[in-house]
């Protein structure tokens, strides 16, 4: 299932990359984009722990960019 | 600014101000006798140095708890720490301020960078009148209309949802999604795109679509999502920042202890080593380069070209040979008579004559000899009487049509006849042959030649501009690839060619190049792959075509362009750029907006670089001090955005 999602204060471009880098490799995960000029994030992944890759990203994710919240 | 800029703004102002008292005051007696080298020193920059970067010092320290070491803020952290040991507090301070200005100043620009860029794109409608059972509007969220729905739309209203026009008339402005400013007439029929903003006449009209498969959702999309369709150099900056921040602060830790222990001038080479720390962060590039495509995609989306992806506008810049689809690509896709040849009798006793014909038939020839007849005529109106010009009524009999040559019937009796030459010859009736190229109808009465009437799809006038600004543009051949039979193609050629002295006169070369007519769809990917073939390389082959058809073409070329997609699912799917309107003079536009981003980006790839690396090598022979750093990473940073928000500007060409 792929999904868009918003998110906010996003304020360093490198750390979009690493995000990005980031989320690619949680389990489940087939591909992600994180588009530091948009504040989009485009999941690719299985349908079925869809919720639960969810917050994984969003545990990777703060630990990237403490402040970037992930509008869910 | 928002709130936290604005928030931000005045930390750095109050900090600046203490730091400059302090500064002032440091070259007085009073701060000579008080404070220079005692505990007191230290404790004083702390104020302006915590105020302006306080929440610096508390990211590097959460990032860390997190595991997230090597980033800016602990970095700049270091090199503030290192700056206090080696007691340079003056220069700490000053680094952070700066870095914080910079900062605040990259967030300012990427901000105003996506605002330009969402106001561009503003085309979103935020309502629709949709109409009650008691005939009333209602105002509605266009996302809660369903399809079948009636809506109006008010003179001057934005567009909400794709429609068909019921009743009214009026000017639609389609320039929001087809950036052409030239209004188009929407009455009773006509389809209308959501975007578009609606002229002086009131609309009622059915709604065809849901919001989100409406032309301005689809269109909205198609470029935010373009942007995460990488380019090459997006993937290059991106290897190179995972690589380059790491190589230089473990550069940084060995130039601060090699040298010490050998010279044990410590204090020296930490401060050049904290220089190297300060230029660490390949912001500036990480930054402006994905910023760069982003302003180039929304700056094609303004003429209505929508590129959907950034390695798609790298690749525009670079084509070097353009195949065009000829019927609906350079042409306009509508057969009309171009051409009434009467042999004795007027032009209207002849189309008359014709009209008796061809009125039973379906065939586009036959549709487009009776619309010029009599009008907009019914197709559907299959009868045995014609009514001509002067209102009498004929009978019509033995209705036949021969394949391959034409059509004959009676008209009270008398025998009316209307095909090709084939069908001259074939009965014997002596013509006269016409020159002028497309599909010639011959018409005879009771066997003799009344006269003949011609066929043809027109060119489009934007081809001959647009093949000629192609050329200027860098691309070395055009080619006209089609499945017409090969005198149409070269007729098409010689059309678009002639005159073309009086129109461009610093033209050299010709308009068309190749042409290869009478191709299947295979034939044409074939021929795409040849002339890959023949680039090896150097330059990309584009495709442009009406899409319907073109699908394999569109996807084995290295651009597939679909033409005239307003409305058309099926090219927007397949292509890779699509071109909103008709206009092939926009693929033109469409390279100059691409090579200007890719020029923008490669200043900014370059620039970045070579100052970094500069500023490195003199930080570590010591002819950089760290204000220095900071300013070369910082101004970098805000030089090579402010360049990239250029690429959002599309040049007025002539």
């Amino acid at each position: 299932m792929k999904k868009k999602i918003k998110l906010q204060d996003l304020d360093c471009a490198n750390c979009a990359q690493k995000m990005e880098d980031a989320i690619k490799k949680i389990d489940g995960v087939n591909d992600a984009s994180v588009s530091f000029m948009t504040q989009k994030m485009t999941i690719d992944a299985d349908d079925e722990r869809f919720e639960a890759i969810m917050d994984e990203v969003v545990k990777v994710c703060k630990k990237v960019e403490p402040d970037c919240v992930i509008l869910r | 600014m928002s709130p936290k800029q604005k928030k931000t703004l005045y930390r750095i102002i109050t900090a600046g101000v203490i730091y400059g008292i302090l500064l002032i005051w440091s070259h007085m007696d009073s701060y000579a006798e008080l404070i220079e080298g005692r505990w007191l020193e230290p404790l004083v920059f702390l104020v302006p140095f915590l105020l302006a970067g306080y929440d610096i010092v508390l990211k590097a320290i959460k990032n860390i708890c997190h595991g997230q070491i090597f980033d800016e803020n602990f970095l700049m952290l270091v090199a503030g720490i290192g700056a206090y040991g080696i007691q340079e507090y003056s220069e700490a301070v000053a680094v952070i301020i700066f870095y914080q200005v910079g900062e605040l100043f990259q967030s300012y620009a990427v901000g105003k960078s996506r605002k330009s860029i969402a106001d561009m794109m503003d085309i979103c409608p935020e309502y629709a009148n949709l109409e009650t059972e008691d005939g009333s509007t209602e105002e509605t969220d266009p996302d809660d209309v369903e399809i079948g729905s009636i809506i109006v739309i008010k003179p001057g209203e934005k567009v909400p949802l794709d429609c068909v026009v019921l009743s009214g008339e009026s000017f639609i402005d389609t320039s929001a999604l087809t950036g052409e400013s030239v209004p188009r007439r929407a009455t009773v029929g006509s389809e209308v795109f959501s975007g578009s903003v609606n002229g002086n006449g009131l609309l009622r009209c059915r709604t065809t679509k849901a919001y989100e498969d409406s032309t301005v959702s689809k269109i909205l999309e198609l470029v935010e999502n373009a942007s995460s369709r990488k380019s090459q150099h997006e993937n290059f900056i991106h290897k190179f920042a995972k690589y380059y921040t790491p190589i230089v602060t473990i550069g940084a830790v060995l130039l601060a202890i090699t040298p010490s222990i050998i010279t044990g001038n410590w204090a020296e080479w930490i401060r050049r080593a904290c220089t190297f720390l300060v230029i660490s962060c390949p912001c500036a590039l990480v930054i402006s380069v994905p910023m760069g495509f982003f302003g180039g995609i929304g700056a094609a989306s303004s003429i209505g070209v929508l590129v959907k992806g950034s390695n798609y506008l790298e690749a525009v810049a670079g084509v070097k040979t353009v195949c065009f689809d000829k019927t609906g690509t350079l042409t306009k896709g509508e057969f009309k008579v171009n051409g009434i040849y009467p042999d004795g009798i007027s032009e209207q006793e002849l189309m008359n004559l014709a009209v008796m014909a061809e009125k039973n038939s379906t065939h586009p020839v036959a549709r487009a000899i009776c619309d010029a007849a009599n009008g907009i005529v019914s197709g559907t109106d299959k009868s045995n009487t014609a009514s001509s010009q002067d209102g009498s009524s004929a009978l019509l009999s033995d209705y036949t049509e021969i394949p391959g040559q034409g059509i004959s019937v009676k008209v009270d009796g008398e025998e009316i006849l209307a095909g090709n030459d084939k069908l001259m010859l074939a009965k014997g009736i002596a013509f006269t042959p016409v020159e002028q190229t497309g599909t010639i109808v011959y018409v005879t009465k009771a066997g003799k030649y009344q006269g003949a009437i011609v066929i043809s799809d027109s060119i489009k006038e934007e081809s001959i501009d647009a093949l000629v600004s192609l050329k200027s543009t860098g691309v070395n051949k055009c080619v006209l690839l089609t499945g017409d039979k090969k005198n149409q193609a070269e007729a098409v050629v010689n059309e678009l060619s002639k005159d073309i002295k009086k129109k461009h006169p610093g033209f050299i070369g010709k308009l068309i190049d190749e042409i290869k007519s009478e191709l299947y769809p295979q034939d044409k990917v074939a021929c795409v792959e040849q002339y890959i073939g023949e680039l090896n390389g150097v330059g990309k082959v584009a495709f442009a075509g009406d899409g319907i058809n073109d699908s394999p073409v569109l996807s084995r070329a290295d651009i597939g362009i679909a033409m005239g997609s307003l409305g058309s699912d099926a090219a927007i799917e397949a292509a890779d750029v699509v071109i909103m309107d008709d206009n092939p003079a926009k693929i033109s536009a469409v390279m100059r907006i691409a090579s200007k981003t890719l020029r923008i980006v490669k200043q900014n790839i370059v620039f970045a670089l070579s100052v970094k690396f500069l500023v490195l090598i003199l930080g570590a022979l010591g002819f950089a001090s760290m204000w220095a750093a900071v300013f070369a990473d910082v101004g970098v940073a805000v030089l090579a955005i402010l360049n990239s928000m250029r690429a959002l500007k599309v040049d007025q060409a002539k």
